[in-house]
């Protein structure tokens, strides 16, 4: 086949580039369609009001009747809640993990093993995740199996992963000059990881916790098995029911209420702000990581 | 030693005694920090069997071979579920395996350097984008496009091949395969990517030098070599569809029964659990649903640690032949 | 110099180092007299390295890593001590210069006393600046201590290196080919260093160059495929080697 009728080959060779290259806008049209459609109908109701105001009376326009637009500050402040708690269960265990495979374990099969833990757990889908926790708290204590605190389990569960896979990449890009420096002055084993080899790792290991928060702002399958519903009591304590800004995106859209769907529009643009943020945040640090480790 | 030695001699210092305990201790965080992240790991599997022991009792194997999935009638079958998540998938990968590899395809080898890097970050972006966003675009956009653009010219054309019986409404299994071949294909890409990229130059060197055409170079020299790794990123793809939920909820139609078409409403195992689990009316429905999501666990564990290895040995083999 | 009247501040008795299965020394015997220099020279991978990270154990931490045999320090066996605590009396300087990246040249040289202590303003101020004048590098960075340490050249990296070595007050300090990767001139610059960190400390420097363990070292040490085959004083070792092997080596026949 390689030696007959060349010029059919090449354009054959050619049609299958075009191809290729169709491939790549064809994937492309999704991402616009969905970032357009947020967009336009987000920003129509992207003011202050959705940053300050509380959920709306559920309405739907009609006649005589106008409906408030009502803000998402209740979502809001929920998701940041859980966030926060969140990334102060998974944040230390996944440092404290990555930690073990590179600086104890080095070459040795246990760090392999732990990375691959964590990426399977990464794997794991994320309404697993919810049942899982559902499933725990339902042994320990069945009133706050619905809760922020679960919600924020829940939700540690996923970012754990994601954390210790990049701060273990992190740390492995530290060259052993550096630990070898520290050590020869005499500096205490634990001294040398924690602030010298983690703090010139640290843009690495930024970068991932920005990319795990990411993925948990947008998490909506877990929590609706362990949040519960508490967007109508804003800031109750945490075991009691929270509120979520993906979750609500969900009531939102399921609703019949033509102000709950737009406000929905508008959380969703504000997710994708939120993550394109995140993306840019970690991308600049990890830019400042790879500047300092060329010495500039 | 000499009279004028500019140095004085070092002087003693206070500095602190060393003790080991600063280490021990570190190390023992380190471990439980280890330890906790292995636990999770073996604690998924374990409470979920706690948790679903009930159903697991009760129903035994008849679990797995029932197809319906009646609260009322304490009966629990994941059949329709099953299928209805196999065939979301299947379709889905048939969708995304293609896009994928020849996006990736196109990005290794045609794409002009400037482009690569911005056009893999959009790819990127894509794969960051909530599930939820997806679905309630997918309810809002997708489904009217499928129900009044779409589905009617399936219909009409295709309506012999037998799949595509059915009125359509838009929100069925087609759409939510569609939506899933969305947030599969940038997993797809970025293994393609990489394990197309490890192919030493030589293989594409060697293809060239006898007069292969692009095309054929990339056919015959630079995707068997990375096959076993494309196939780690398309099982990869395949695990990620698995355990879609929100995409999926939103515009599959959520009917318990096992789709006959592509324009049947269905379920898949995660959307059961979304839609069942908040509102409860029987409590022998909640263990059931558990174990639906242990077995969605242990398919999709199954399948990423598969995955997970033979990337693994891709990227050793590699090593080996590589220059 | 008569080796029998110099108090050996350290010494080595039968070290054999490992790295997993093959023994990179074997059986060394070796003193290292009080404050004078003493290189230990040899083709590449005779061991020179291997044989210097044992003296402050820091060989150990490579994987797979394991030794035999003694090293005193003042009559101190060293592998009965917290390696740590060994490490702050034996201080070393690397083949290529590795001030810490993400810190200023005042933070560098006062790194062993921050890390290790906790010292005040004026004992972190008095230590810099002797170790910078102890290494000469004071005058050319008196007005800059606070920029960055990659901000210096490759020879004044390495003379902040040796600044910060000092700064933890070691006894000995151990240099693993200092200059390999500087120039000419700045070689010069550290040679003329050691000469006056001798008065001080107890130096021992590794080199594969010859010239080198000439101009600087007092007693010179010959090794060879991982054993110790001469070791006198350098005037002696290069003008009357003892060893056929030794001749071969100086006079260019191999390595």
């Amino acid at each position: 086949m390689m030696f007959d009728r060349p010029a059919r080959r090449k354009y054959f060779s050619h049609g299958m580039t075009i191809l290729t290259g169709l491939s790549i806008v064809a994937i492309m049209v999704p991402l616009a369609a969905v970032v357009y459609q947020c967009v336009v109908l987000g920003g129509s109701v992207f003011n202050l009001d959705l940053f300050i105001k509380g959920l709306p009376y559920p309405c739907t326009p009609r006649q005589g009747v106008t409906c408030q637009q009502g803000g998402l500050a209740v979502p809001i402040v929920g998701t940041l809640e859980l966030i926060a708690l969140a990334a102060l269960y998974s944040v230390p265990i996944g440092i404290g993990a990555a930690i073990f495979a590179v600086e104890y374990a080095g070459e040795r099969a246990s760090a392999r093993i732990i990375g691959m833990v964590a990426d399977v757990l990464a794997g794991v889908p994320s309404i697993v995740a919810g049942a899982f926790v559902y499933a725990l708290i339902i042994i320990y204590d069945p009133t706050i199996v619905f809760s922020t605190f679960s919600g924020s389990i829940a939700l540690s569960v996923l970012m754990v992963p994601i954390v210790t896979r990049t701060c273990e990449e992190a740390l492995r890009t530290v060259p052993n000059s550096v630990r070898e420096a520290a050590l020869a002055l005499g500096i205490s084993r634990w001294k040398t990881t924690l602030r010298i080899v983690l703090v010139s790792a640290l843009p690495g290991i930024v970068t991932g916790v920005l990319l795990a928060v990411a993925r948990a702002a947008g998490e909506a399958a877990p929590l609706l098995l362990t949040l519960g519903d508490g967007c109508a009591h804003p800031l109750q304590g945490v075991t009691q029911e929270g509120c979520a800004l993906p979750l609500w995106i969900f009531y939102g859209a399921t609703s019949p209420y033509q102000n709950w769907i737009n406000l929905a529009w508008g959380a969703a643009l504000l997710l994708l702000l939120l993550i394109l943020v995140l993306s840019i945040a970690s991308r600049l640090t990890l830019d400042r990581m790879a500047r300092r480790m060329r010495g500039e | 030693m000499s009279p004028d030695n500019p140095f004085p001699p070092p002087t003693s210092q206070t500095l602190r005694r060393v003790s080991k305990w600063g280490d021990r201790f570190f190390l023992v965080l380190v471990l439980l920090a280890t330890a906790a992240v292995v636990a999770v790991m073996v604690a998924l599997v374990a409470v979920l069997v706690y948790g679903s022991r009930e159903a697991i009792e009760s129903l035994g194997l008849s679990f797995l071979y029932t197809r319906t999935w009646n609260p009322t009638g304490n009966v629990y079958g994941i059949v329709p579920f099953a299928v209805g998540t196999l065939l979301t998938s299947a379709i889905a990968l048939l969708i995304a395996v293609p896009l994928g590899l020849g996006a990736a395809i196109f990005l290794t080898q045609q794409a002009p350097g400037w482009l690569r890097a911005p056009v893999a970050q959009l790819i990127e972006l894509l794969a960051a984008i909530p599930s939820i966003i997806y679905g309630f675009w997918g309810l809002i956009v997708l489904v009217p496009l499928m129900r009044y653009d779409v589905e009617p010219l399936l219909s009409k054309y295709l309506g012999w091949t037998g799949w595509f019986g059915g009125n359509p409404i838009g929100l069925d299994v087609l759409t939510a395969s569609l939506v899933l071949s969305v947030m599969a294909i940038p997993t797809v890409t970025a293994i393609s990517r990489d394990s197309i990229a490890a192919v030493p130059r030589s293989q594409k060197e060697a293809a060239l030098s006898i007069g292969a055409t692009d095309w054929e170079v990339t056919r015959r020299a630079v995707l068997p070599y990375a096959r076993s790794g494309i196939i780690a990123g398309i099982v990869l793809g395949l695990g990620r569809a698995l355990g879609e939920t929100m995409a999926v909820t939103l515009v599959i139609g959520n009917r318990n029964a096992i789709p006959t078409s592509l324009f049947s409403q269905g379920q898949t195992i995660a959307s059961l659990i979304a839609n069942d689990f908040f509102e409860v009316a029987n409590p022998t429905e909640v263990p059931a649903l558990l174990e639906a999501g242990l077995i969605l666990l242990v398919i999709t564990l199954v399948i990423n640690i598969g995955a997970r290895l033979t990337l693994a040995r891709f990227q050793a083999g590699r090593g080996v032949g590589a220059e | 110099m008569e080796l029998s009247t110099e108090t050996p501040k350290m010494e080595v008795q039968n070290l054999t180092a490992y790295y997993g299965e093959s023994a990179a020394i074997q059986n060394i015997n070796l003193t290292f007299p009080e404050r004078r220099a003493t290189a230990i020279i040899g083709p590449s991978g005779c061991g020179k390295s291997t044989l210097i990270r044992c003296l402050n154990r820091l060989h150990e931490t490579a994987p797979k890593a394991r030794v035999e045999g003694s090293v005193f320090l003042d009559g101190e066996d060293l592998y009965g001590i917290d390696a740590t605590a060994v490490r702050r009396r034996v201080g070393m300087v690397f083949q290529k210069p590795n001030p810490f990246a993400t810190m200023s040249i005042y933070n560098n040289v006062s790194a062993p006393l921050r890390f290790n202590g906790r010292p005040s303003r004026e004992e972190m101020d008095a230590a810099v600046l002797r170790s910078l004048q102890q290494s000469a590098l004071w005058d050319e960075v008196k007005d800059r201590v606070d920029a960055a340490a990659t901000s210096l050249s490759g020879g004044q990296q390495q003379r902040l290196c040796i600044a910060r070595a000092l700064a933890a007050n070691p006894e000995v300090l151990l240099m693993d080919e200092p200059c390999s990767a500087l120039d000419p001139i700045a070689t010069a610059k550290i040679e003329e260093l050691i000469a006056q960190l001798k008065n001080n400390y107890t130096v021992v420097i590794v080199t594969h160059n010859m010239q080198q363990a000439a101009r600087v070292a007092d007693y010179t040490a010959f090794l060879y495929l991982g054993k110790l085959v001469e070791f006198g004083p350098t005037e002696q070792l290069f003008e009357r080697p003892q060893e056929k092997l030794t001749e071969s080596y100086i006079t260019g026949r191999f390595g």
